[in-house]
């Protein structure tokens, strides 16, 4: 399978962790990633509060890329990105006008596709029982809470993804790589997301939320398939546990990480070991 | 027909923008409900809707809870009336980011909402170090404390350690078509 790829600016940036956990995953199901070149940011939360014409065109600018070089497919990891180019896309395609207008600001013709995908949908394109099939090392020892956060599936008129209240699709992935999940409360909670420098505070109160209620419902970790989730609860879960006088240490994994694990890749070619929180060790007996 | 949104009288412009029906809304409260932020908000979401029913457009723009919003999309997700929500108070932000009307306890969100477009505007990515410090100076511009300068200061040893801090950033090679989509963006339009 040969996917368009648009990492966004997270992947590049601190959260590259994430970058080369789902590139090494992707490699060994043998899924090519062709990264769009010279994309731009999507302008993420700050465009669609400040200004809702660079919230529609940065994006845009980013799917006729894609377009021109031949992708029809295109993996967004980052559900904030996913959203902002689902999102640019039907608003062009619902109004002329704005289309019109958005040709000429991003110089680029606008047009269908490419399907934007989440990190799930890839993996269940490629196929959860190919990959069940595949696994090396079922994760007897993990036990997952598997966390959506908010923009994998809200909201649903843009993302046309799983159920927004109960979804189960992470869970399906998980299952796969032989790891249990628990049931809890806070899957689809946010996290604070973007609001980690401008309002700290913020994120450690909902983010103490989450990793509060994942430990109460016997999870040993977390999964996730966003950036800035990752960031908020793993950079951020010392300050949390400090904050609240807790204790967690529950390791945060991208849900690339799971499933390279199970594939057999080591935490140096999935980068866990760059995490804060250290990994879960392995289970002991075979 | 040519006038931008941003200068309609009240909510009309906040309709324009988040195109949505204000009116729909008939007050089950269940954005507020929903909201993970709503027990620390002077207005929360059901309260933002009402206040632009009744045509007090200034009082939302001046409010602390628009900046406030995480933008979780849950408001909008669980509408019984399909109210969009949170593309309101995106609305009320732009808004009140162009009126000048944010309310001054909530300056820094939009500094560093500000600092994240002018970083993108002059490399099209994100460059992580540059933004920190555009939106430290900032603040400590404007609060005249020395706090922020520290906040997170331990974090940098850690990311450098494990490779996700990045002296310098990466710049998209056409930085000119970038420059020129912001440019077009923020005049309200085509030109």
């Amino acid at each position: 399978m040969n996917l368009g790829y648009y990492p966004g600016c997270a992947l590049h940036g601190s959260s590259n962790d994430y970058d080369q956990s789902l590139r090494a995953t992707m490699g060994a199901l043998g899924v090519t990633l062709a990264e769009v070149d010279d994309w731009i940011c999507c302008g993420a939360t700050a465009a669609h509060s400040l200004n809702h014409k660079l919230a529609v065109a940065l994006p845009a600018r980013n799917l006729a890329l894609a377009r021109q070089q031949g992708h029809e497919q295109m993996l967004a990891p980052c559900p904030l990105c996913s959203m902002q180019l689902l999102r640019a896309e039907q608003a062009m395609a619902s109004d002329e006008k704005l289309r019109a207008e958005i040709e000429v600001i991003v110089e680029a013709p606008a047009g269908v596709g490419p399907r934007v995908l989440n990190l799930i949908q890839v993996f269940e394109n490629a196929g959860l029982d190919r990959l069940k099939s595949a696994v090396k090392k079922p994760l007897k020892h993990v036990k997952a809470a598997c966390y959506y956060g908010c923009l994998l599936v809200r909201p649903p008129a843009v993302t046309d993804f799983d159920d927004a209240e109960q979804p189960r699709s992470m869970e399906a992935v998980v299952a796969a790589t032989g790891a249990a999940t628990v049931e809890w409360n806070y899957k689809t909670e946010c996290c604070g997301a973007g609001m980690t420098m401008a309002s700290p505070e913020t994120v450690l109160e909902l983010s103490n939320r989450i990793l509060s209620n994942a430990a109460a419902h016997g999870a040993n970790c977390l999964v996730v398939a966003c950036p800035m989730c990752h960031v908020n609860l793993d950079m951020k879960q010392a300050a949390i546990e400090k904050r609240f006088d807790v204790h967690y240490n529950l390791p945060i994994y991208y849900l690339s990480d799971l499933v390279g694990m199970a594939l057999g890749l080591s935490a140096s070619e999935l980068g866990t070991q760059r995490h804060f929180v250290a990994e879960l060790a392995a289970a002991k007996e075979a | 027909m040519e006038t931008t949104a941003s200068f309609l009288p009240g909510a009309a412009a906040v309709e324009s923008l988040s195109h949505t029906q204000i009116s729909q809304c008939y007050q089950c409260g269940k954005c507020t409900a929903g909201c993970p932020v709503a027990e620390h908000m002077d207005s929360p979401p059901t309260r933002l809707i009402r206040l632009l029913q009744l045509g007090d457009v200034e009082r939302a723009l001046s409010s602390d809870s628009i900046w406030q919003c995480v933008s979780c999309q849950t408001c909008s997700t669980r509408c019984p009336k399909s109210v969009d929500c949170a593309s309101i108070l995106d609305a009320l932000r732009q808004l009140a980011f162009e009126r000048g009307t944010v309310s001054p306890s909530q300056h820094r969100t939009v500094i560093f909402q500000k600092a994240f477009l002018s970083n993108i505007r002059r490399h099209g990515r994100l460059n992580e170090l540059e933004l920190i410090a555009l939106f430290k100076g900032e603040v400590f511009l404007r609060d005249r404390a020395l706090p922020v300068l520290f906040e997170d200061a331990d974090l940098a040893p850690k990311l450098q350690r494990r490779g996700k801090l990045h002296l310098v950033g990466e710049q998209v090679r056409d930085r000119g078509v970038v420059a020129r989509i912001f440019a077009r963006s923020l005049n309200g339009g085509a030109q």
